[in-house]
This record gives C-alpha cells, sequence and structure tokens, in this order.
C-alpha cells in the first residue's frame, strides 16, 4: 500500500486485507446459509453439463406436463417434471442458474465499473464535471427502472448481451450517488492533500488513491444489487422483452409455466419462483452482512 | 421561499428537458427509428415514406425540436394496434391503474404500518426479528411469482377468486396483494425507524415523566409524528405503484397502464412503449418537485439547504 493512511481507529484500509478477512470469517453473524446457497447455485451453474443428462432447449413432445416423480404420472427419469414441450424441468433450473448468475454478475459487474467511474469523476472534479452527472443522475433515477428496462429492450430485441447492457445503464446511477459522495470525504483527507503536494496527477489520485478506498462501498452495493438486476432480469423475461426462448431463464419458465397454471401443473410456475427466491435472498442476506461489517457508513442506505 | 421554488420547479424543468433528451436519443441512436415506427411486414418504400414524413433526414437538433412540439401539444402518436391517438388510450387505461394503485397502497400501509410500530416498540425482540424476515422476503420475492401463486392457490386450487380480468371487488383482491407486498416491507422498514427516532425524542420523554400509560405516549404522541415520513413515502410511491405495475397487469390481465405497455410490446406498437416511458418519468418528476416544496412549506429548515 501506497498510501500513508493516518492510523485513527476506524479508518478503512484499501481494499481487502488478509488479517480482515480471517477475522470476519470467525465473527458471528455470518451468512453461512445464505453463502452456501450462492456457492451451491454457482458450481450447478458452472458443471450444468455434467449434473443433467437432458438438453434443456429441446424436448420429446411425447412427454408433455410430466409431474414431478413423487406425484402421480411421474416419473424418476424427469424428477421435477417436464414443461409444455417436453423439457426436463431439472435440467432447464440448472441451466437457469447459469444464465441468470453470468447476466446477474456481468451487469452487477457493468453498473458498478461505469457508476464508480462516475461516481469518482463527479466526486473529485467537482464544478461543472460534477454538475452535468449528477443532474444526470437524478433524471435517470426518476425513471422506474422496470419501465425504463422495458422501454430499452424494446428498442435493441431481446438477448443475453443487450439485457446485460441495458442492466448495467440502469443501474449504474445507484453507485453513481454513493461513490460520489464517499469521495467528497475521501477528497479532504491528509493523504489525498499530501498526493496533491507530492505532485500527483488528479488521474493518478483517482486512480491510486481515491479508487481503492471506494472499492468496499462499491463491493457492498453490487452483493445489495444483484438480487434486484436479478429480478428485474427474470421480469424482463416473464414479458419477453429479456432473454430470448427458447434458452432456459427462470423467467421464461415462469412465462411458459403460465400456460399450464389454470391446469393446475404448479411445478412450472412454483419452482423456477423458488430459485430466484433463494438467489435474491442469499444475495441480500450477504448484501447486509457485507453492508455491516464492510462499511458502517451505509447502514443508513 | 419564493427563491427555493423557482429553484427546484427549475431542476424539475431541467430534469423533464433531460429526459426527453435520453429517450429521443436512445431511440435514435441504437437504431432506425423508421423501423420501429412502421407497422411490422411494411415493405421497403413504406419505410422510405415514413423517413420522409417524420422527417428523419433532417438534422437530428430539428428533428429534436419537432419531437418537443409534438409533445407540448399532447401529441404522443397513433397507436398501430389500436389506431388511436395514444394520448386517449392512455387516459383511457388510468382510471384502473389508479384503482389498482390505491387497493395496493391501502393493503400495503394497513400490513406495513402496524407491523413497523411492533417491531419499533418491541425492538430487538421476536417481533422485531420477524418483522425484518418479513422485510427480507418483501424485497426478494418477485412480485409477479406471489401472483401466480395465488392464482394457483386460490382461483386453481380453491376456486375462491377470478385468476384474472377486472369489473367486481374479487378481481381487485389478487393483483392489489401482489402489487401491495413489495411496498408492505418498504413501508414497514420506514415506520420503524421513523418510531424508533421519535420513541427517543424528548417530547415522548416528557410524556412518559409525566406518567402517561405507554399505550397512550406511543398512539398519541409518537404516531402521529412518526407517520409523517411514511405518508410522504406512501404518496411517491402511490404514483411509482402506477408506473411499475406492468408485470403485475400482465399476470393478472388487469386493463391498466402497464397492461397497456405489455400490448404496446408485443404488438410492436412503439409509440404507445414510447408514451408510456415519456409519461411514467413526468409524473414522477412531477411528484417529487410537490414533494420538495410541500417539505420546505412544513419544514423552513429545508429552504436554507444548498
Amino acid at each position: 500500500m501506497s498510501v500513508p493512511a493516518p492510523a485513527m481507529p476506524g479508518s478503512r484500509a484499501a481494499g481487502l486485507t488478509v488479517a480482515w478477512r480471517l477475522a470476519a470469517f470467525r465473527s458471528k453473524g455470518f451468512p453461512y446459509v445464505a453463502c452456501t446457497i450462492l456457492v451451491g447455485l454457482a458450481v450447478v451453474a458452472v458443471f450444468a453439463n455434467f449434473i443433467t443428462p437432458y438438453d434443456p432447449e429441446v424436448g420429446n413432445l411425447g412427454d408433455r406436463f410430466k409431474p414431478p416423480f413423487w406425484q402421480a404420472g411421474g416419473t424418476t427419469a424427469h424428477i421435477l417434471g417436464t414443461d409444455h414441450l417436453g423439457r426436463d424441468v431439472t435440467a432447464r433450473l440448472i441451466f437457469g442458474a447459469r444464465v441468470s448468475m453470468v447476466v446477474g454478475f456481468t451487469a452487477v459487474v457493468v453498473a458498478g465499473a461505469i457508476g464508480t467511474l462516475f461516481g469518482i469523476l463527479s466526486g473529485y472534479l467537482g464544478g461543472w464535471v460534477d454538475q452535468v452527472i449528477m443532474r444526470v443522475t437524478d433524471t435517470w433515477l426518476a425513471l422506474p427502472a422496470l419501465t425504463f428496462a422495458i422501454f430499452l429492450a424494446a428498442i435493441a430485441g431481446p438477448s443475453e448481451m443487450n439485457i446485460v447492457i441495458i442492466l448495467g445503464a440502469i443501474y449504474w446511477t445507484r453507485y453513481a450517488r454513493v461513490i460520489r459522495s464517499e469521495v467528497l470525504s475521501l477528497k479532504e483527507r491528509d493523504f489525498v492533500r499530501l498526493a496533491i503536494v507530492a505532485g500527483c496527477s488528479k488521474r493518478k489520485i483517482m486512480r491510486k488513491h481515491i479508487l481503492p478506498n471506494v472499492l468496499n462501498s462499491a463491493i457492498v452495493l453490487g452483493t445489495l444489487m444483484l438480487g434486484v438486476v436479478i429480478v428485474t432480469e427474470a421480469s424482463l423475461s416473464f414479458l419477453g422483452v429479456g432473454v430470448p426462448p427458447p434458452k432456459p431463464a427462470w423467467g421464461l419458465m415462469l412465462a411458459d409455466g403460465k400456460k399450464g397454471l389454470m391446469a393446475g401443473y404448479w411445478w412450472l410456475t412454483v419452482l423456477p419462483g423458488c430459485c430466484i427466491m433463494l438467489m435474491v435472498l442469499s444475495a441480500n442476506l450477504l448484501g447486509d452482512w457485507l453492508r455491516v461489517k464492510l462499511d458502517p457508513q451505509l447502514r443508513q442506505l | 421561499m419564493k427563491r427555493f421554488i423557482l429553484r427546484r420547479v427549475g431542476y424539475a424543468l431541467l430534469s423533464l428537458a433531460l429526459l426527453s433528451v435520453t429517450i429521443f436519443l436512445f431511440v435514435r441512436l441504437t437504431g432506425d427509428p423508421a423501423v420501429l415506427l412502421v407497422e411490422p411486414g411494411a415493405s421497403k418504400g413504406d419505410l422510405e415514406a415514413v423517413r420522409k414524413q417524420l422527417g428523419l433526414d433532417r438534422s437530428l437538433w430539428v428533428q429534436y425540436v419537432s419531437f418537443m412540439s409534438d409533445l407540448f401539444h399532447g401529441n404522443l402518436g397513433q397507436s398501430f394496434y389500436y389506431r388511436t391517438p395514444v394520448l386517449e388510450l392512455y387516459l383511457s387505461r388510468l382510471p384502473n391503474s389508479l384503482l389498482l394503485a390505491g387497493a395496493a397502497m391501502a393493503i400495503s400501509l394497513l400490513i406495513g404500518i402496524p407491523t413497523g410500530i411492533i417491531a419499533a416498540v418491541r425492538v430487538n425482540r421476536w417481533w422485531d426479528s420477524a418483522g425484518k424476515v418479513f422485510a427480507l422476503l418483501g424485497l426478494s420475492l418477485p412480485s409477479f411469482w406471489v401472483g401466480l401463486v395465488m392464482i394457483l392457490f386460490f382461483s386453481v386450487y380453491l376456486g375462491w377468486l377470478p385468476s384474472s380480468g377486472s369489473g367486481t371487488f374479487a378481481h381487485l383482491i389478487m393483483p392489489a396483494f401482489a402489487l401491495g407486498w413489495y411496498f408492505a416491507a418498504a413501508h414497514m422498514r420506514l415506520t420503524r425507524s421513523s418510531m424508533l427516532e421519535v420513541l427517543g425524542s424528548e417530547y415522548v420523554k416528557l410524556a412518559r415523566i409525566k406518567g402517561l400509560p405507554e399505550a397512550l405516549v406511543i398512539s398519541k404522541h409518537a404516531f402521529k409524528n412518526a407517520l409523517i415520513p411514511v405518508l410522504t413515502l406512501a404518496g411517491i410511491n402511490l404514483v411509482i405503484m402506477v408506473n411499475v405495475a406492468v408485470v403485475v397487469e400482465t399476470v393478472f390481465a388487469w386493463p391498466g397502464i402497464g397492461r397497456l405497455l405489455y400490448e404496446g410490446i408485443s404488438f410492436r406498437d412503439f409509440p404507445v412503449v414510447q408514451a408510456t416511458v415519456i409519461l411514467a418519468g413526468a409524473m414522477i418528476v412531477v411528484v417529487n418537485l410537490v414533494v420538495d416544496i410541500l417539505y420546505a412549506v412544513i419544514d423552513p429548515r429545508i429552504r436554507y439547504d444548498r
């Protein structure tokens, strides 16, 4: 660490130090269940091909609407049943985890990168740059996120790539706000002043001295945003402007499940929803814990 | 005060201007608006005609001016599908959306305020933890899934409530609950923190020192003051509800603005989609402005901020 951080209690070191990590895992209240679920979903997403023998996009029309194996008419060949095209629900759920994770994580990273960049520029440079960025942020925050996303998706057309860009383009404003206020207080700190005296360029100060100190907040915010982003993606897919069919996305499965809803084919609706809930709930629990641990300033958020 | 209001109005106008620029540019930068604005299956000649008619061969600046002048004249275009002006269509759906949002708001407040008060009075005890779990669930369950599961349970299995449509009170129950669910959690969290703040204040201490029964302190002294921020948020949320009900309205085939937006997407009826987004943004900017000004009227300290 090149930054001569003032050694007062409660000052946050740049990034995550090893000692901090060890202490954090030993401390009380670590969300074991949530982390286990998230890691489990990640493993399932990565090894999807090895876990299920079925192709999630191709079904056998002879096996339509088969219930889960414990119900009358179900078989152990399709443990969680099949959908309206005879596709294996288990396979679609497993591959759906991959879609949700990839889209969710990439969108959070894209939004975080844009938001952090603009937040730092806005907070550190101030003046008209700050004014312009903050006015745009305010305006974008005024638009209801889902409506805005639907509008953009309707223009851009459905694809996973477009979803990531759209979600990034919508949610960066939340980071920009928080990061900017952090930077405003950071830039008055001694280590930044010393860097200015030492002749650092503005660019170098922002990159080497400000950025490492706002990363904690960005990570906390990112974890909390993961849930929001996944629900938005599911909503867009449900409405038909998200992940294009026949890809296995949980939101799309819910849209398909509607076709069998009135006939009482509950597994097509309940199961994908449970997956979304598990993932979002876990991300929120982890985010809440990280917020308290990493960044006391964000507790009021 | 006058200066404060003027500045706020200025900010709101700036926001509206930026909003229009954002939407105008997004439509033009991400593709050819003529493709979005002709009906699907139109020929190349039609496309050329539309481009001419819309003036897409002119400079961006000229296009923007005419886009804005159309907006100011209330001309939001013509729906391809319904063959009527979009504004007319929008206004005909608005009452349904307001009805749904009003019912959802009532449900969210009826759930959120009592649970929030109990959580604050019994802070850090069993009730408080239960409230936290409830709030977390509210924020984690997608509202449309709550709606689908309710249909499954109350319509398909029990046969108590109609699964879709509108017209009677029974039609309203499930969509209102699905929409209000998420907001109930938000209202509960705010009620709790607002109550906690008020309960720690001097006048509540005084009421207790006077020897008033705790129930009276909470219901008469604390509750009334704690309610102000909650009702403010509820006011803003009502407008947000009108505009985010799209998924819930789609699930229940409720004929509101959200359903209109969904139809706009399904039928590739772009003028409808664009108008819904513009009006949503405009509504929220205006409501934020009204809330800002009302707050300044109530609390003079705010006027000197910034």
